[in-house]
């Protein structure tokens, strides 16, 4: 049964995590994320798991012992957030190309500097060439819910890959919403347990984990995790479905608000698309046919669903929580455009937007969405550029 | 929809007490939300916490500018931050200060809305024993919002000090005695 509560994200990410009873977690605090583990020692010292809690002395050692856990064929989780996700950038390469599916609770804020703890995607947008599955949060619900799916989209035999739970810090991750608690016992049938294929822990199949490999074996590797990655795109699906009835929450690759009849459309991912579901609401109230698609799943991408969504609209803003620094748009915007390229005439224009926490609110979706009308008649407007930045 | 805004300075309590209106709240049935805006994270420097209580789910994560109420839990920060900034024509103000009303009036020369003074600290001193304003600001702040009876109030509170004060039950008489003592102290100085 669903119970009404009341909590910030971490902390329900922390629930989740409680209801999973991982068998190991490692972790090193750093904001906005540090509230996770800090929940779960106490859910531990309370005696309501038995995961071993792995205080390690950096994020390095945090994935490293989540990589060791997982190769010897245990549940294996860690969260972080920002320099901490950088800290652990080399070993996030070793899990995905280990197939283990170990499990992250990030929690993004911008990458320094200049040195700041709040909400950006510069932290999981520079590690989404690392091989990960990532899943993008609006609120605690998703977040808690992203979390619930976790286990089960990562270890699937056809998968086998690592994947992080991305929220924003502080908007969601610090902030007191309602959000509806599955109970336990549903939660943990859901999740199943953990049967490992292949382990080093089993004595009747000797195996190496990460050896040294050497060039007439590294692309075949390197194809395999191509094929789970692709594969990921199913099982989200069917796990998604899954939970939807079990618990009666949708999900997909992506969300599409008001898209049915859209002719303008932003595209963003994480809590920002509250924000803007308020603005879409409003500009439909005044006769514009305004829609918004909130990308989810951002790793594996899924081009072709992407393209199918969006190519109905006459104008499109891809709005990008990090910049990339490629002196033309943030990841988002490459990306999309890319799954776009020859199959619409949609205009689109880019905005980078929210860095280092900087707010976002209902009218400045207004007045992107006021910028798309002028699109549609004739204005030209660039590839990319700031949205709320003091010039 | 009732969007609050908290003035405070890292420490006092401001975005404990905007948490634990959300909880309240949230008792009632409603949808809420309470979150802190962050500036440097040290002791002293000035904080805003926020509050959005609404009958229906809320979706917007942006910060509030144009707050129905503003509580104002350091008065020392009228120098610095223009506390009245977007609050509503008929608004809510709520001041923490020990001083005559017509000092605080003269402040907020240009604000026309419902101007309420309390004195956190000496109701905090009496029943806490320290100066921790934020339990008698909650309490003040919670009867202008009108969304609780003083009863419901107080037997909510109760369970929410018994789950954040579970490692020190002893704090939780004297938390309960502020909420009691402020529920009627906050006094409009204003026509």
């Amino acid at each position: 049964m669903s119970v009404k509560n009341r909590m910030s994200g971490n902390e329900a990410v922390a629930n989740a995590i409680r209801q999973i009873n991982p068998d190991v977690i490692a972790a090193f605090p750093i904001t906005p994320s540090t509230e996770i583990p800090q929940y779960v020692s106490s859910f531990k010292a309370d005696g309501l798991i038995d995961t071993e809690f792995i205080a390690v002395e950096s994020e390095h050692s945090a994935m490293s012992a989540c990589i060791g856990a997982s190769a010897a064929g245990v549940r294996a989780m860690t969260a972080t957030s920002s320099a901490g996700m950088a800290l652990m950038y080399e070993l996030l390469y070793v899990a995905a190309s280990d197939r283990l599916p170990i499990v992250l609770a990030a929690v993004n804020r911008a990458l320094t500097g200049p040195i700041n703890i709040n909400a950006d995607h510069s932290d999981s947008m520079g590690a989404r060439d690392a091989g990960w599955i990532q899943l993008y949060s609006e609120n605690a619900q998703e977040a808690y819910d992203n979390m619930l799916m976790a286990h089960r989209i990562a270890e699937h035999p056809d998968v086998m890959l690592p994947i992080m739970i991305c929220q924003d810090g502080f908007i969601t991750s610090h902030a007191i919403e309602n959000i509806l608690l599955e109970d336990d016992g549903p939660v943990k049938k859901f999740v199943g347990e953990y049967k490992p294929h292949k382990y080093l822990l089993n004595t009747e199949e000797a195996l190496a984990v990460g050896p040294y490999s050497v060039s007439p074996f590294v692309i075949e590797m390197k194809r395999a995790e191509h094929e789970a990655m692709k594969n990921a795109k199913q099982v989200i699906l069917d796990v998604s479905a899954d939970f939807a009835k079990t618990f009666g929450r949708s999900y997909g690759f992506f969300e599409e608000y008001r898209m049915e009849d859209a002719e303008v459309g932003v595209l963003l991912m994480s809590s920002a698309a509250g924000t803007a579901k308020d603005a879409v609401d409003k500009l439909r109230e005044r006769g514009v046919k305004a829609g918004l698609v909130k990308l989810r799943a951002f790793r594996p991408f899924p081009n072709d669903e992407l393209a199918e969504a969006l190519k109905g609209l006459k104008a499109l803003a891809i709005m990008d929580r990090s910049d990339g620094f490629s002196a033309t748009g943030g990841p988002l915007n490459a990306e999309v455009r890319a799954a776009l390229y020859g199959k619409a005439d949609t205009k689109i224009t880019g905005y980078i937007y929210g860095l280092g926490g900087r707010d976002i609110r209902v009218e400045d979706f207004e007045d992107i969405f006021g910028e798309l009308a002028d699109m549609l008649t004739g204005t030209e407007l660039p590839y990319c550029r700031y949205r709320g930045v003091r010039e | 929809m009732i969007e609050i805004r908290w003035h405070g300075r890292g420490g006092q309590g401001a975005k404990t007490a905007a948490l634990l209106l959300a909880d309240a709240a949230f008792e009632t049935g409603l949808y809420v939300q309470g979150f802190p805006e962050y500036g440097p994270e040290r002791m002293g420097a000035p904080i805003t916490a926020y509050n959005r209580l609404n009958e229906a789910p809320i979706r917007v994560h942006s910060n509030i500018y144009e707050p129905d109420m503003v509580v104002v839990v350091d008065e020392t920060l009228l120098k610095s931050v223009d506390v009245t900034a977007g609050l509503k024509p008929g608004g809510k103000l709520l001041v923490n200060s020990r001083r005559q009303p017509a000092e605080v009036l003269a402040d907020f020369p240009d604000f026309g809305g419902e101007i309420y003074v309390i004195d956190a600290a000496d109701i905090s001193i009496r029943t806490i024993g320290r100066n921790l304003p934020n339990t008698p600001l909650l309490s003040a702040a919670v009867k202008l919002t009108g969304i609780l009876k003083e009863a419901d109030f107080f037997t909510n509170m109760e369970k929410a000090f018994a789950e954040k004060f579970a490692s020190k039950p002893e704090v939780i008489s004297g938390n309960l005695n502020a909420l009691k003592d402020a529920w009627t102290a906050a006094i409009r100085i204003n026509e």
